[in-house]
């Protein structure tokens, strides 16, 4: 058992990632057990100096896993499994934060005078890196219906590369996704954008220069042969997929690519066709499916 | 001819002492120095703070409702002798002590929309429509710590960005709608205005209907009651009484 931090958008827009992703992890013989009394991650690193209470709701979620081993829920267990980039990022920015600055951790420590401190003990990891530790040959044995014939191109975006100390993978040129979509027998497209940003919160403000980044991003995927794209993060996935429409305003040839979770196609390839979500993709990828013959039995 | 000033607030307090205390006041023992709105007066040591802002002459026209720790309309705010922490709590529960400096806060001027439940639908998006401050939590926990319910205030705020209307409904179950979360908030939510929202919602749309409840509704529908109401109704007052006592003394209510 290993406690598992769901985040805002996984409880609401984006159910269909968590479930996915937890019965995969079942499948792969991890139960994923979600966090007690979790709270928002704060959603965004504050970078100010001193500003240490947006650090205060991160570090809050960490003390809870910290609880966990204390009520003896757990035992030795001080892994915190995300599956929300950017979930990942600022809960993960947060400890490396505070425990490269003592000080810092004193003060919200005291903050939260009637609460638990933080002992430092956490370790963040991203489900990515919980699959990478399971292992893809493993990966690759549970496969039921292999992704044969399907290409698809990772997605990275930031927030799982940079900065480079919360980096799961090479920031400069990741290939954890690769090794997945190998193991899920697909095709693997590079992108040599895989990297580049979405345009994060710009998208609440800035609709054009977001869907302008989106264009160039799927273009240069669909130009290297993609014919979807897999990402891990909800606001990635808002705005490649999303803003599509905004995207086929301006550039009326532009044709629509799918954008999917990654687990949404392991949960494909492990046969688990209760929980792909496909009907919940602003994109639809069930056209594509069907002609790969990878259609799902059911409604999904 | 100039009129004889009359001090209102030397009356009232002078009639208030022995109806709060139930005592002579030279018989009373122990006494403490308080501060109400920053005027210093001397009170009997065992009052509550409501009771020792009666006995210092004030007379409650807001801020004062059931005394008995359920309706939420005493919040108040002091701070302890030697102690920078501002602490809310009721008025009517919570004992004067030594040093305390008060204020009565006589009404939460806390936002609150307007809506239909039975027109929303329910999703998680509506609580963010009509309560968007709620994105702003930073999770401090300072409303959790200023609930006199002792409630956890800031999980079930949280619950409301995880769209769950049933967590808010439980989480809040028995906020007294006070205000102090509000008013002390840094993010300046209002949660108990949500939560009552929430609560609206989940009981409209979300918890599982009670059967019992149908069918005895059902029944009184049907006029199942109708003639027991009536022979009530058409009862004397000497009837009525004697009913009402017969009924008290049995065992069995409904």
């Amino acid at each position: 058992m290993i406690p598992y931090f769901p985040g805002c958008t996984l409880k609401t827009k984006a159910d269909f990632f968590e479930t996915s992703a937890l019965r995969v992890a079942r499948c792969l013989g991890t139960e994923l057990i979600e966090l007690p009394r979790w709270n928002c991650c704060g959603t965004v690193t504050s970078l100010t100096s001193d500003d240490l209470i947006h650090h205060v709701a991160p570090l809050r979620d960490l003390i809870r896993v910290e609880d966990m081993n204390t009520s003896g829920e757990i035992y030795q267990e001080y892994r915190l499994v995300a599956l929300c980039s950017m979930c990942f990022h600022v809960l993960k920015r947060a400890h490396l934060r505070v425990m490269q600055n003592p000080g810092e951790l004193e003060k919200i420590n005291n903050l939260m005078y009637l609460e638990s401190d933080y002992q430092g003990k956490v370790s963040v990891l991203h489900f990515l890196e919980l699959l990478r530790d399971i292992g893809f040959p493993k990966i690759q044995r549970t496969v039921k219906r292999p992704l044969a014939g399907l290409r698809v191109s990772p997605y990275y975006g930031c927030l799982l590369l940079r900065p480079k100390e919360v980096a799961i993978d090479d920031p400069e040129d990741p290939a954890i996704l690769s090794h997945l979509l190998e193991a899920l027998g697909a095709e693997v497209i590079n992108n040599p954008f895989k990297t580049r940003c979405c345009g994060s919160y710009q998208t609440v403000c800035d609709k054009a220069a977001v869907a302008e980044l989106t264009f160039d991003i799927l273009s240069r995927a669909r130009q290297e042969g993609a014919e979807c794209v897999i990402t891990s993060c909800p606001l990635c996935m808002f705005n490649l997929a999303d803003r599509q429409k905004e995207v086929r305003e301006k550039h009326p040839e532009f044709e629509p690519m799918p954008v999917l979770y990654f687990t949404q196609l392991m949960a494909l390839a492990f046969g688990l066709d209760d929980v792909c979500g496909f009907d919940q993709n602003a994109v639809d990828a069930r056209p594509l499916l069907q002609e790969k013959g990878l259609s799902t039995r059911g409604a999904s | 001819m100039k009129k004889k000033k009359i001090d209102v607030m030397e009356r009232v307090r002078e009639a208030s002492k022995a109806v709060i205390t139930g005592v002579d006041d030279k018989d009373i023992e122990h006494w403490v120095d308080i501060h109400i709105m920053g005027k210093a007066y001397q009170v009997p040591a065992d009052l509550t703070i409501m009771q020792a802002i009666e006995y210092a002459g004030y007379r409650l026209m807001r801020s004062c409702g059931c005394r008995a720790g359920f309706c939420g309309a005493c919040s108040t705010i002091f701070r302890r002798k030697g102690e920078y922490k501002l602490q809310g709590a009721m008025a009517c529960q919570t004992r004067v002590e030594d040093g305390m400096m008060l204020v009565q806060i006589p009404f939460s001027p806390a936002e609150k929309p307007l809506y239909d439940i039975r027109e929303e639908k329910y999703e998680s998006s509506v609580l963010l429509k009509y309560f968007p401050d709620v994105a702003r939590c930073v999770s401090c926990n300072t409303c959790t710590k200023s609930c006199p319910q002792n409630l956890q205030v800031m999980d079930y705020v949280q619950a409301a960005l995880k769209g769950d209307f049933r967590g808010i409904a439980e989480g809040s179950f028995e906020c007294i709608q006070c205000g102090l979360c509000a008013i002390r908030c840094p993010a300046e939510i209002v949660q108990y205005h949500m939560a009552q929202f929430a609560r609206r919602m989940y009981g409209r749309h979300g918890s599982p209907r009670d059967k019992n409840v149908e069918s005895r509704v059902g029944e009184i529908e049907k006029g199942k009651f109708n003639d027991e109401f009536d022979r009530v109704m058409g009862l004397s007052e000497a009837e009525l009484k004697d009913v009402y006592t017969k009924q008290q003394n049995t065992r069995e209510v409904y």
